[in-house]
């Protein structure tokens, strides 16, 4: 099982010729993950490295199947070949992209929401399920198949974490990371969501960052709909007020979005949040082995 | 990117917003110039990108030339919450009747453009939502709907507006407004107060406007109006020097790979009992000269008193951040500095190996992030 990407998963890179595209294109299937398709509109016929490059994203659905798009064109771009996926029939849209407009990604983002696409990202490190697909930037290395499932805002606080997994012997089912913009494809809720109809994952790990109100609804949705095990880290307990931390929507405004409030929200509906990144393992560590 | 009052009414203006005349000067004489060619009374106002400006008293009035050129000495220099005031915008005096309150925001909880309007302006937002939450109307939109002339009427029916005159210009303000919004990217537009004067005339008397940063290539002349000289020194160095930095108030500097790591460095730092200089993140592509310029930006702090690396490389190489601090050491002064060094992910040995070979006395590999936060603390002692 797993979620998002997995055995099934048929890839499009959109932008792969270009050389972001095509470094992480091919890292993703030497892993194994099935990359059927590129897209460069213009560069229809060509191949990188074997992979048929098609003009649009329709015809690389039509002609080598591909169910999954995994978007590297530049920002100004990225709306546009969102919606081109969505169009072609694309069901699972995975944009690493940063700095994608905010007003952009809120029109596509109520464009697709009521299709039922699952979209992650944009500014984010993509989806792994260790052992069947990568999809994106992540480092799979660090990553062993197991039952615990990652969902964090960030790439590289989630390799952290990983990592330290990893170190006391515990796998993963899927990480995937939602991205850090002010709108994303899935929030927290619906990872969350898919992790608990997973059978494959037996507990989840939350990780996220001040600015936005996201991990307190997703605290609430956890006390009301999800039976597994979820521990929690927050990112940003030093953060000052009204000053963006790398990410676009990485900031305080106001009283909201601190990482107390967000720890207080969890904690309140019985969500064990950790210290640091070790601790969040440890925790892990101790409920799997209990 | 926040606006200065003048340059968010600026943008009013080009969407046709009604504003009061006005002009912007950086010197007591610019102001009495200013105030001779509007003519009559002025207020002079205090460009700063922070609230309270009034209490503070960064706003006065100003009866003839003379005057605005004595209070704008009084303004210019003042402190408000740590902002230095080096502008004001000069502009005609108004008499007010009434205080209204429009604003748009981008709502990103809900995912949708939010309206709020109260006849209760004047005063902050959050105490009317607090003190009076019925006045405070909201309304969230579809983005895909855009504008529509109904959402004005529900704002202004809601609200209780009842002078017809007042209803037609506020109904053409709303939709100037959100024209605004969505031409320039913003995430917030607020007009706070929005005043009806004596003779029935709705304008703007102020202006609160964020610009997306990621939209700001579509926008190259407001990304010109960027004050650099209003953000602290150091962060403004580090804008030039293209380095995602934060400065905190502290004395172990940090140096992270990607936003949420290096946020949690800073975080792990102060839970082992230390006070972190800055947040600083080397983002994505973390190359060698990238590394030097965030060594550059940090030790610009002159608090900093230890380094702390942190790096789990993904895209970002380990080998070429170690080639980076060791390039740094040749090319600045670093010699004060215990630079405490944590590399894992891709090519974590062959940068451990290049930091070792190296043999530098003020470098400390350390194997984890606590270990290395722990070890940084003390080499601040």
């Amino acid at each position: 099982m797993a979620i998002i990407v997995d055995n099934d998963t048929r890839l499009v890179v959109q932008g792969l010729t270009g050389s972001e595209g095509r470094f992480h294109g091919l890292r993703n299937k030497a892993y194994g993950t099935n990359v059927v398709a590129g897209v460069t509109p213009g560069k229809g016929g060509q191949d990188v490295d074997g992979i048929p490059v098609f003009d649009t994203v329709a015809k690389a659905v039509d002609e080598a199947g591909a169910n999954t798009s995994l978007i590297f064109v530049p920002a100004r771009f990225a709306a546009d070949a969102i919606y081109e996926a969505i169009d072609a029939g694309i069901g699972t849209v995975i944009c690493i992209t940063e700095h994608v407009p905010a007003h952009e990604m809120l029109r596509a983002y109520t464009y697709f929401r009521p299709k039922g696409v699952t979209m992650i990202g944009p500014n984010c490190p993509g989806v792994l399920s260790p052992g069947k697909a990568n999809v994106g930037i992540i480092p799979a290395e660090i990553f062993t198949e197991g039952s615990v499932g990652l969902v964090s805002r960030s790439g590289t606080l989630t390799y952290q974490i990983g990592h330290e997994l990893t170190q006391l012997g515990l796998g993963n089912s899927t990480i995937v990371g939602i991205g850090g913009d002010p709108v994303v494809g899935s929030s927290f809720i619906d990872v969350l969501a898919k992790f608990e109809a997973d059978p494959q994952t037996e507990l989840i790990v939350m990780v996220g960052e001040i600015g936005g109100d996201e991990e307190e609804k997703a605290a609430q949705y956890i006390a009301e709909h999800v039976s597994k095990p979820v521990l929690s880290y927050i990112a940003g307990f030093s953060a000052p007020p009204g000053k963006t931390m790398g990410h676009a929507g990485a900031i305080i405004s106001g009283s909201s979005g601190t990482a107390q409030a967000k720890k207080e929200a969890l904690e309140a509906r019985g969500i064990q949040v950790g210290t640091t990144p070790t601790e969040v393992a440890q925790l892990v560590a101790e409920r799997i082995k209990a | 990117m926040d606006l200065y009052e003048y340059q968010g009414k600026e943008l009013f203006k080009r969407v046709g917003i009604p504003v009061s005349n006005g002009r912007l000067a950086e010197t007591p004489e610019e102001a009495r110039t200013a105030a001779e060619e509007i003519g009559g009374a002025v207020v002079v106002k205090a460009q700063v990108l922070t609230g309270g400006r009034g209490k503070a008293g960064g706003v006065k009035l100003a009866d003839d030339p003379a005057d605005a050129e004595e209070k704008a000495r009084n303004i210019l220099g003042l402190d408000i919450n740590g902002h230095i005031v080096r502008r004001l915008w000069i502009e005609s005096a108004s008499d007010i009747a009434k205080e209204y309150y429009l604003s748009i925001a981008f709502d990103r909880g809900a995912k949708q453009p939010l309206f709020m309007f109260t006849t209760q302006g004047g005063v902050e937002i959050e105490q009317v939502a607090e003190e009076n939450p019925d006045a405070l109307i909201r309304l969230h939109t579809d983005p895909l709907e855009g504008y529509q002339p109904w959402i004005a009427r529900k704002l202004i029916y809601d609200a209780g507006v009842e002078d017809p005159s007042e209803q037609k210009q506020i109904a053409a303000i709303v939709e100037k407004l959100y024209r605004a919004f969505v031409e320039f990217d913003a995430m917030l537009c607020e007009i706070n107060p929005l005043i009806v004067t004596p003779d029935g005339e709705v304008k703007a008397l102020d202006s609160k406007f964020t610009v997306d940063d990621s939209a700001l290539f579509r926008h190259p002349d407001v990304a010109e109006w960027r004050d650099t000289s209003a953000a602290d020194p150091i962060e403004a160095f580090a804008r030039e020097k293209g380095v995602t930095y934060v400065k905190l108030d502290g004395d172990v500097g940090i140096c992270g790979n990607g936003a949420g790591l290096s946020m949690s460095t800073v975080d792990v730092v102060a839970h082992v009992g230390g006070k972190p200089a800055n947040f600083c993140d080397l983002g994505g592509g973390g190359s060698a000269e990238g590394v030097v310029d965030a060594l550059e930006v940090i030790t610009r702090d002159p608090q900093v008193k230890s380094i702390f690396f942190n790096i789990f490389g993904g895209i970002t190489r380990c080998d070429e951040v170690a080639r980076g601090i060791l390039e740094a050491l040749e090319r600045l002064d670093m010699s004060k500095y215990p630079i405490v060094v944590r590399l894992d992910g891709t090519n974590a040995e062959e940068g451990r190996r290049i930091l070792q070979e190296a043999g530098k006395p003020n470098i400390y590999p350390e194997a984890t992030m606590l270990e290395g936060a722990k070890r940084a603390v003390e080499l601040a002692k």
